[in-house]
């Protein structure tokens, strides 16, 4: 666990860009991811919403501080753990509820669900779900990206568990002897499922493979959204100069399970209270507090807000219609 | 019209789809090495001079990211012409195709297709198990690609540019023994026909078959190399006195389905030809949907001949076992009467 304020920002140490509003906003979307993912948890329970999920709760600072240092025509792609991703990128609240409630109105029309949230309009493909496959994706889309001459780049999250996939492997080699702009974000959220980093590793950090494939890795406070923008805006103003991709660790902890039928029985309770001293939402509300960025009714406000976006989400998904059994045969083939 | 070899075909194919537009790019291994292999087969011979090393992409030996980032090209706009150097190695980057490639539209509802073309040859050269396939049968079971097979140059040119321009994944399987390359890369043993190719702009389109040899008695479907098999089996027939009708499916999926059983209500008798396994191949599937479909027409069972449950062997001797030939085709179709 890295210690805590060893990194600690205060408003003149921060990147100029990120004023007030921009601080605010980074503050709405993590509050946001976690209360849509407490929300879509008690539906689920419910028995409101079908299949299966992966909660995001803990690491809403990564896909936070990633997004907020790119631009809505920069891309990324997500796992099976993407709802995070996909309301950090700018996807419609509305759009991913109506998906999980298997809606005709969801962002991929009831046929992705939880694991394949997107819409591209933002720069969010749909997810994939396979383990380490997006990495030699996002690969060839930063590969489109710099044929065409354009200075868009594109990022791959995936979990500490796809580190030891294949593609994880060749995507990354490939992207760094083309010098391709793709930034490659790890959560580390310390499990693979209920396999711990230590069963699967014999390195200290997944970004020490990084000098193996002639690229910068670095390791960062997964819990500390403004330490997580830091970095990811450097890793993209590496990928623009056309200087190749970076590999960037986020340390950062999972505090559900690993979907919706897991007990947690591999990990102890008191690990998990540690971490929740670490949680990145109170702690980034207190740190706008104490440097005076908002008041606490702002934020008071703010919260309203966003539990009242998250409310109409929920009344658009259930007042939606079913997709059609016709819906079935369509789209397997673009004409 | 143009005399050339399977091989010529494709890579004028290539060159003129790349000419055309700029999106279309290659990407594959020892594909445009200065001094190197120019493909496996040739196919790419001499590309790079002309279009230069930022759009012959030679990568390392990476399967799963040679599918992986032509994928992602594709979903950005790019028309990536991706080639393995054995059909054998697809199943290095099966997920990518299989789980990627072929289900991006379906799972994103429609918001992204996946333009990719995947160049792969097949085909027992004395290669043993691993170099010597016919896969066919597994890519036309998954809903969301698109696979092709062309047994002349005027179809490998026709249909490879068609399947540059489609929207969609395409697989583009090739036969070994049927390019014609040359030089130290030709194969011993090939039949490497040279066909007539236009000098004037043509696609074959993706979906339609072709009756190669018309008959009364006897429809036998092949595709690639067997084709020529089945061909030359059908002259022999002909002197007993059955008129084999040889069709060419060109594309397995979509299949022209009407143009097989067409034949079949005319002739009364089938005999699907194949390099594939036996067990689960495209031929079982031949046969299931006319067997559904144009029952009352059959007048004898249908017949496959494939290659048997075994993995392709190494010795001459046994390939030749291995292999579907004039011979079991002769016998089959005899059978049949």
């Amino acid at each position: 666990m890295p210690a805590k304020d060893d990194q600690a920002f205060t408003l003149s140490t921060l990147p100029p860009e990120l004023d007030a509003e921009r601080l605010k906003g980074m503050y709405r979307t993590m509050f946001l991811i976690r209360r849509f993912e407490e929300r879509v948890n008690e539906l689920y329970m419910e028995g409101r919403i079908p299949s299966t999920l992966h909660l995001y709760i803990g690491q809403e600072a990564v896909a936070t501080g990633v997004c907020a240092a790119l631009n809505q025509d920069d891309c990324v792609f997500s796992t099976h753990r993407p709802h995070g991703h996909a309301l950090a990128k700018g996807v419609a609240p509305r759009a991913i509820m109506a998906e999980l409630f298997a809606k005709a109105t969801g962002c991929c029309k009831a046929k992705g669900g939880s694991m394949h949230v997107g819409d591209v309009r933002v720069g969010m493909y749909p997810a994939i779900a396979i383990v380490g496959a997006n990495v030699p994706i996002a690969a060839g889309v930063a590969l489109a990206f710099k044929m065409q001459k354009s200075r868009r780049v594109a990022v791959s999250f995936f979990g500490d568990g796809a580190a030891n996939e294949g593609a994880w492997h060749e995507g990354l080699n490939i992207a760094s002897i083309w010098k391709l702009p793709v930034i490659f974000v790890c959560e580390n959220n310390l499990y693979a499922a209920s396999t711990p980093f230590s069963l699967a590793f014999n390195i200290e950090n997944v970004a020490d493979r990084a000098p193996g494939y002639g690229i910068p890795g670095v390791v960062v406070d997964g819990n500390d959204v403004l330490a997580v923008y830091e970095v990811t805006r450097a890793a993209v103003e590496r990928a623009r100069r056309g200087d190749g991709p970076t590999l960037i660790e986020c340390k950062t902890y999972r505090q559900c399970g690993h979907s919706r039928s897991d007990p947690r029985t591999y990990r102890s309770r008191e690990e998990e209270a540690a971490w929740r001293e670490r949680d990145p939402i109170p702690n980034f509300r207190k740190w706008l507090l104490a440097q005076a960025v908002c008041s606490p009714r702002d934020l008071d406000e703010l919260e309203k807000g966003v539990e009242q976006t998250i409310a109409e989400a929920i009344a658009f998904a259930e007042s939606s219609p079913d997709p059609q059994p016709a819906d079935l045969y369509t789209d397997v083939f673009k004409e | 019209m143009v005399q050339m070899s399977i091989a010529e075909a494709l890579r004028q194919a290539i060159r003129e789809e790349m000419r055309r537009d700029e999106r279309v790019f290659c990407i594959g291994e020892d594909i445009g090495v200065k001094g190197g292999f120019g493909g496996a087969f040739t196919v790419t011979q001499g590309l790079s001079e002309e279009f230069g090393h930022e759009r012959i992409l030679d990568t390392p030996i990476s399967e799963t990211a040679i599918a992986g980032v032509a994928i992602g090209a594709a979903m950005a706009g790019m028309r990536p012409i991706a080639d393995v150097q054995y059909g054998d190695f697809l199943f290095c980057m099966m997920d990518q195709l299989a789980n990627q490639a072929a289900k991006m539209r379906y799972m994103s509802g429609e918001q992204v297709s996946v333009p990719l073309v995947m160049r792969a040859p097949v085909g027992a050269t004395s290669r043993g198990a691993q170099h010597a396939q016919s896969l066919e049968a597994f890519f036309t079971h998954i809903p969301g690609l698109k696979v092709v097979a062309p047994a002349t140059a005027y179809d490998a040119k026709g249909l490879l540019k068609s399947a540059v321009r489609d929207e969609n994944p395409v697989i583009v399987f090739e036969h070994k023994l049927l390019y014609g390359s040359k030089g130290a890369r030709a194969e011993r043993g090939a039949l490497s026909p040279v066909g007539e190719v236009p000098e004037e702009e043509y696609l074959v389109p993706i979906g339609k078959g072709i009756v190669r040899r018309e008959g009364k008695d006897v429809t036998i479907v092949a595709k690639l190399l067997t084709l020529y098999r089945a061909l030359a089996a059908a002259e022999k027939l002909a002197a007993e006195g059955i008129e084999a009708e040889v069709i060419d499916p060109r594309t397995l999926v979509p299949l022209d389905k009407e143009l097989i059983l067409a034949s079949v209500r005319k002739t009364g008798r089938l005999v699907i030809v194949e390099e594939d396994n036996l067990t689960g191949g495209w031929a079982a599937e031949i046969a299931a949907i006319v067997a559904e479909e144009a029952f009352d027409y059959l007048d004898a069972p249908i017949k496959r001949v494939s290659a048997p449950d075994v993995p392709p062997p190494f010795a001459p001797i046994l390939e030749r076992e291995y292999v579907p030939d004039e011979g079991k085709i002769i016998r089959a179709v005899r059978a049949l009467f």
